[in-house]
């Protein structure tokens, strides 16, 4: 198998005989990206030169016959919304074009702590708005499987250099399904962790209350293992749990036996594309021939799901995206002759529309007259959907359905239309209200070729199980290993 | 509960949130926030009478640390992103006349 093409767990087999080395490959991917990253336009800011320098002291360490990190030496891809202390963090918006973070994140120091190579920063709707990676400041990203689709979003840039081969895996985050949407565009494995497993330090803040941080992969066990290394407790996220880090890895391998899988019929509705109905019914019934029991749920309020994400989402990104004022840092207009006219002028032209959308929206449902009706309605329903899954998981382990109602959509089909664009949130935003894990795995192709995923979701900090019963399917299937043809 | 938000409303709204709009976005954010928001209406069906309001995933409260002091920023490095500073400090237009 060609160099681009292997796995994490493959990459550092070959690392440790000795086969390759990490400035090897290191390379061998820059020299991919520069051909085919054009196209697809998954990175903002390649960081060439502290990646290469990297590599070669992992190299030399490795000569050395030091022990190293659990990535020693693997080049990996960053979302542009988590802090790198060199280079930029813009969050794909004019108003941090060039903001450079003072300190990384809590994953980048663990990353660092495990001997990763950063290659670079990857593309994102700006501030983490929106499902197509259409909606940044700095071009759009194609979806390798068609570069006249989205690669779906807000981490469209992670899942399409993945998929394309242009880093091993990435980190990306989630708010409302911007890690599972976009690897279920691009045809691979998007974890997003229980709310509280991974610390948000040095994440740029959406939505509080429902922001994590994961693993974009080729495979569940890279998934496993890139959690594994960003997992912990962090003072510094006081959401953060305190919480031992199960040992993702150990039995990922082994089957889970018994193992009921719970399916809401109301997942299966007019909304749904025929095809990822059949792909997802296909996949439920090798869980069956796995031995696994498939249970009939009935969630009927999954429907509300979506108006209490947008209300909640919006009246947390108002607030979180006040600080943008251009006094500290960001773009500050130098016309205004006051400091209101200088805040209102700064942000116009610094916030992209859906951004200005998104803080109109909760400004106003946080709006006085308005609050009761809207948001703190929105808090009591969000209480209701986590009762409905609670008492799903008294009768199931692991919930399966669709990631997406819809495959990858064409560039500029739904940019005029915010609201059926929100509508590809429809499935994702569950685990967000509720802070369960999820996670999207490659299920099958369209008749047009393109990508389909499945999610499944588990109870809160039960990632070891989520992943072994993502690895049963995987172990049973090849869409993992099918490869996009690459446009240069 | 509004069926619909006119251009009014909007620049009122663009006022709290900070955020200068040309007469375009006043028109379209007042169809496009409509929308939303009448989709959103869709939870007054609902009855959540004494169903407490969940703000977080985690059942956690009031995490307090230690008040100890410990290294931080300095000044150069919380500097070092000012678009307009003076000195040590941030510069800003006149805020009291």
């Amino acid at each position: 198998m060609e160099l681009h093409c292997l796995s994490i767990h493959q990459l550092a087999a070959e690392l440790a005989k000795g086969q390759v080395s990490s400035c090897q490959a290191t390379e061998h991917l820059f020299e991919r990206i520069e051909r085919h990253d054009p196209v697809i336009h998954g990175y903002l800011e390649l960081q060439q030169d502290a990646a290469i320098a990297q590599a070669d002291r992992i190299d030399k360490r490795r000569n050395d016959g030091e022990t190293l990190g659990p990535l020693a030496g693997v080049p990996l891809a960053i979302k542009d919304n988590i802090c790198v202390s060199h280079g930029r963090t813009t969050c794909a918006s004019k108003i941090l074009g060039n903001f450079q973070s003072p300190y990384d994140a809590h994953v980048i120091e663990a990353l660092n702590a495990a001997d990763a190579v950063i290659l670079g920063k990857t593309n994102l709707d700006e501030f983490a708005m929106g499902a197509s990676t259409e909606n940044s400041g700095f071009g759009l990203t194609r979806n390798p499987w068609n570069p006249e689709t989205v690669p779906g979003g807000s981490s469209g840039g992670s899942a399409a250099v993945v998929a394309a081969d242009l880093a091993y895996a990435a980190l990306g985050s989630d708010t409302g399904g911007s890690i599972r949407q976009p690897a279920a565009f691009c045809s691979v494995v998007g974890l997003k962790p229980t709310y509280g497993r991974v610390s948000r330090y040095g994440l740029v803040a959406f939505g509080s209350s429902l922001d994590q941080i994961g693993p974009i992969a080729k495979t569940v066990p890279d998934a496993a293992l890139l959690l594994a290394a960003i997992a912990s407790h962090d003072r510094r996220d006081s959401t953060s749990a305190e919480l031992e880090v199960g040992d993702y890895l150990a039995e990922i391998e082994r089957p889970v036996k018994p193992l009921r899988i719970g399916v809401a019929s109301e997942y299966f509705g007019p909304g749904l594309d025929k095809e990822i109905a059949q792909a997802v019914r296909r996949a439920l019934d090798l869980y069956e021939s796995l031995g696994a029991e498939i249970v009939e749920l009935s969630m009927p309020l999954n429907k509300y799901a979506l108006a209490v994400y947008y209300i909640v989402a919006t009246a947390e990104a108002s607030s979180n995206l006040a600080r943008y004022d251009g006094v500290r840092y960001g773009y500050r207009d130098r016309d205004s002759k006051d400091h209101i006219d200088m805040y209102s002028a700064s942000r116009a032209h610094g916030f992209g529309a859906e951004v200005k959308r998104r803080i109109m929206l909760g400004t106003y449902t946080l709006s006085a007259g308005y609050y009761d009706a809207y948001y703190l309605k929105a808090l009591k329903v969000r209480t209701l959907i986590k009762q409905d899954f609670d008492k799903a998981f008294e009768q199931v382990d692991c919930i399966a359905g669709p990631v997406t109602p819809t495959p990858p959509f064409k560039l500029g089909e739904k940019i005029d239309d915010p609201l059926t664009l929100y509508l590809s949130d429809v499935y994702t935003v569950m685990a967000n209200l509720t802070g369960l894990p999820a996670i999207s795995i490659p299920c099958g192709f369209s008749s047009a070729g393109l990508p389909i995923g499945l999610q499944l979701t588990t109870k809160a900090f039960s990632e070891e199980l989520l992943l072994r019963i993502a690895r049963m399917f995987e172990q049973a299937t090849d869409y993992h290993q099918r490869k996009p043809k690459l446009q240069s | 509960m509004p069926a619909k938000i006119d251009p009014d409303q909007v620049r009122r709204i663009a006022r709290l949130a900070r955020i200068n709009l040309t007469q375009e976005e006043l028109e379209q954010f007042s169809n496009q926030l409509s929308d939303i928001l009448n989709y959103v209406d869709q939870l007054s069906e609902l009855n959540t009478e004494g169903v407490e309001p969940t703000t977080g995933p985690l059942k956690i409260s009031n995490v307090f640390r230690q008040d100890q002091a410990a290294r931080s920023l300095s000044s150069e490095q919380a500097l070092a992103n000012a678009p307009c500073r003076h000195g040590d400090f941030f510069a800003v237009p006149k805020v009291l006349e």
